[in-house]
């Protein structure tokens, strides 16, 4: 072991000191060493082997399924720009090839220097001021030619991302319609103090008469969520809050975690009140890496206010506290179950259910995950009570929601309803015009067409998690499409077979037919994935992949036809575009560099 | 007397904490799987196994067992599915059975006789997937990997070793070895460990006996694999923990 102290400086003893020496804390410890030193590189690995007692292909394993991390140099300065559809709508494609050449690389390639990589990631949650990108995980919004263009420069004279413009980081609320979630002024402390003249059967009660149900989208019943929670055998019990908002066109998590922190720590201390947890985890995704120390002081504050801690409100017996667990840029660690092992320090893949996290979760012990809008919702509940919450919005869909608006409109942003309202209303308020179509709940949600701009957003029609994609009458709902189903391949975990296989399947017959090879036998396949996708996929992100396709095609299937041949089958491999590398590598594009038949 | 659900019609008696896989086999009934191996904990990954459940799809092997169960695995919606899944499996990987020497004892290959699968169904990938061929006695050919783990949790749960692990996601998923160098010859596998028996393909291979029985007379050249459900269910029983009808130990 001396002889990594003698080639190390101690950077990797002092994270390591930080995170307990403990596996279950690895992708915490990883993510610091990328932040020291760009990349993990081969030492790093070796010298964390050891001292964390697992084997080297268990942190390889880790390391390279999240995005933001990596094995090899990357680039002093590593550039991704988000990739949203929304990004795509407002130039970001045009944006990143500008810069590309104004910094002489290509996309995803380390430039020769080793300053900078530019590349693209999934939706960093700026869709409301966009196109946005990610520089050494910071986020960047309202990027325009001459911000890239100064970017740009920055770079080059290897300015200190400290040193840069903090106008370039400035990220908007953009709130544009508050309800009683957003409109809170509760002090810290009061709706616990509520809740403990109550106790903790009677708070359950309380979350189960309200009809809160979790925001995540999946709607399950809050109440009883916390009531097998606390019912199910274990040492241990944990509240963990999840606020990897990946779902792209979602970023109302991120406005709550600016303007409401107190209340998502409020209503997680309550859940562990309920519940009878010791333990909090806020799962933080990675693109918010800002939000970090923010959120971080308000944990201190707390601590300091006895609001968290030992004996909170001095409350014999009353401990609980939250640490902050960051994310590494993986969608699929939304999902429950994927969001636990990555809490544990492993490669986010979905446990097979059951059990479920409410008896076998954060160390198989009894854990209660809710979503970051979830717990504020039952705050409020323990403040307003149960009757006066369950009033608003509608029978099956009680209180209000957030939702993250997006697109073509004049006023994106946040918007607070009770359950209930239209897809139209919405629109109205946004100030949306000509819309052709919404993309309610992200990629892994409905496409919906003007014919059914009627509908309501809440459990009874519409379930959402936030996003409001707005389409006007100028976009193509195919490339909408084939943005999502991208997304979708870029996503998967790749444990199962359908997921893994079919998402690039999907991916390569939807670039098959952008490319204006496509035939009515493409289509017949597509339809052919998405049934395997949905009937054989280990968890939703495979079951939902398809969506985006099978709701195009439903409402727009004119936008794929057009596209098609008239023939039965065309082949995707076109011998032109085979030789496209040897025209790159001999500078060549005359006549003679191509082939004169067209595909074969 | 043990509670029962149905398969295929057939009652089906299982114990408190069987999947349906688990019980389907104990009791001599067979449903195509790759990943499941009746040593090792139910996987769940590679979807072969998937069944109707009261009208519902699930993996049957990691579905708990539960009495009144109406579980239809032999019927056409189900089979058309797992061939779509073989056919998917086949395109991901470089599968070229006549030059492969696992041909005859492959449950992929087996799975495909089987099913009828007749054609290609999808365009395949050919992903780039060098060999690892610096380990005297065992090959690696990566090409061949349909990531079903059951190395990987031999290794770590048999051999105590962790020779074997996954990187990446998504399609870039792959199988990797645990050394800095990324090679077999740097790890601590022998001949001897469970992780050089389970693999269904032909991914980890012995070196110098690839054909020592000849093509023709292996175990599913015999007898299509759905034959042999009675053979394997026994591997679960015997508590020696022996494994010589597995695949690929002749």
């Amino acid at each position: 072991m001396s002889i990594f102290a003698e080639v190390h400086d101690d950077y990797l003893d002092q994270i390591l000191a930080r995170y307990d020496h403990s596996p279950f804390n690895l992708l915490q410890i990883l993510r610091e060493v990328q932040e020291h030193s760009g990349h993990i590189n081969t030492e790093a690995v070796n010298y964390l082997s050891t001292r964390l007692h697992i084997p080297r292909v268990r942190i390889e394993g880790v390391a390279t399924f999240y995005s933001f991390l990596h094995l090899q140099p990357h680039g002093e300065y590593r550039v991704l720009f988000s990739d949203n559809i929304t990004d795509r709508m407002q130039g970001s494609q045009a944006l990143m090839e500008k810069m590309c050449q104004q910094l002489w690389l290509q996309p995803g390639k380390v430039s020769e220097d080793g300053l900078v990589s530019i590349n693209t990631t999934s939706c960093t949650g700026m869709c409301d001021q966009g196109p946005a990108m990610l520089v050494n995980g910071r986020a960047i919004t309202r990027l325009t030619h001459q911000r890239v263009q100064e970017i740009g420069s920055l770079i080059r004279n290897r300015t200190l991302l400290s040193d840069w413009p903090a106008d370039f980081f400035r990220v908007e609320d953009n709130i544009h319609r508050s309800g009683p979630l957003l409109d809170n002024t509760i002090a810290p402390g009061d709706v616990l103090r509520t809740a403990l003249a109550l106790g903790g059967k009677d708070i359950v009660e309380a979350v189960k008469n309200s009809g809160l149900r979790g925001r995540g989208g999946a709607g399950f019943p809050t109440g009883l969520k916390w009531e097998a929670c606390c019912n199910a055998p274990g040492e241990a019990r944990h509240v963990v809050c999840n606020a990897d908002e990946g779902e792209p066109g979602t970023f109302k998590d991120r406005v709550i975690l600016t303007r409401q922190a107190d209340l998502v720590f409020e209503g997680m201390t309550l859940c562990a009140l309920a519940v009878g947890a010791q333990h909090g985890y806020l799962y933080l995704r990675g693109e918010y890496r800002y939000l970090l120390e923010p959120l971080q002081a308000v944990l201190q504050r707390r601590r300091d206010n006895n609001l968290l801690g030992k004996n909170i409100l001095c409350q014999p017996g009353f401990d609980f506290d939250i640490v902050i667990h960051l994310g590494a840029g993986a969608y699929i660690c939304g999902e429950e179950s994927a969001l636990i092992e990555s809490l544990e320090g492993k490669r986010g893949v979905p446990r097979n259910r059951p059990p479920f996290p409410v008896t076998h979760g954060y160390k198989q012990q009894p854990t209660a995950v809710d979503n970051v809008e979830t717990f504020c919702s039952a705050a409020l509940v323990m403040q307003m009570g149960a009757e006066k919450y369950r009033a608003i919005g509608t029978s099956k869909s009680s209180g209000t929601k957030l939702i993250s608006v997006s697109g073509d409109c004049p006023r994106p942003g946040i918007y607070e309803y009770p359950f209930g309202v239209s897809v139209r209303q919405v629109l109205q308020d946004c100030g949306a015009v000509n819309t052709r179509a919404v993309q309610v709940s992200g990629p892994s949600g409905v496409c919906v067409a003007e014919s059914e701009f009627d509908r309501k957003l809440g459990f009874e029609d519409l379930p959402t998690a936030g996003a409001f994609m707005v389409f006007d009458d100028s976009r193509d709902l195919f490339e909408v499409a084939r943005n999502f189903v991208h997304f979708f391949a870029h996503e998967s975990c790749g444990f199962c077979t359908p997921c893994r296989v079919g998402t690039s399947m999907l991916k390569s017959t939807m670039d098959k037919i952008a490319a204006g090879l496509g035939t009515k036998y493409d289509l017949r396949e597509i339809e052919r994935l998405d049934h395997v996708l949905q009937t054989s996929s280990h968890c939703g992100l495979g079951r939902t992949a398809c969506n985006p396709v099978l709701h195009t095609l439903k409402h727009f299937r004119p936008a794929y036809e057009n596209r098609l041949k008239l023939l039965e089958f065309k082949p995707a491999f076109d011998l032109d575009g085979a030789l496209a590398r040897a025209r790159q590598m001999t500078g060549r594009d005359d006549a003679g560099a191509h082939l004169k038949t067209e595909g074969v | 007397m043990s509670d029962t659900f149905q398969l295929d019609g057939a009652a089906v008696p299982f114990e408190a904490g069987q999947t349906v896989m688990q019980a389907a086999l104990a009791a001599g009934h067979y449903i195509p799987h790759l990943c499941y191996h009746p040593e090792f904990k139910p996987h769940g990954s590679c979807k072969l196994c998937t069944v109707k459940v009261n009208g519902r799809t699930a993996a049957s092997c990691t579905m708990p067992a539960e009495a009144g169960l109406n579980v239809e695995s032999d019927i056409e919606e189900m089979n058309s599915l797992r061939r779509t899944l073989v056919q998917m499996l086949f395109a991901e990987g470089n599968h070229f059975c006549p030059s492969c020497e696992k041909s005859g004892n492959c449950m992929l290959q087996a799975l495909g006789y089987d099913l009828e699968v007749r054609t290609a169904g999808f365009r395949h990938m050919y992903p780039d997937r060098p060999l690892d061929a610096s380990h005297p006695d065992i090959l690696l050919d990566f090409n061949r990997c349909i990531l079903c783990e059951l190395c990987v949790r031999a290794s770590s749960e048999v051999d105590g070793k962790n020779v074997f692990g996954l990187s990446g996601r998504g399609i870039t998923k792959q199988l990797i070895v645990n050394a800095a160098s990324g090679l077999l010859k740097d790890t601590d596998i022998a001949l001897k460990d469970k992780a050089m028996q389970v693999c269904p393909v032909g991914v980890i291979l012995p070196k110098r006996v690839g054909f020592s029985i000849p093509i023709g007379k292996r175990r599913y050249d015999q007898r299509p694999i759905s034959a042999q459900a009675l053979d394997d269910a026994p591997r679960q029983a015997d508590a020696s923990g022996s494994c010589d009808v597995c695949e690929g130990t002749p």
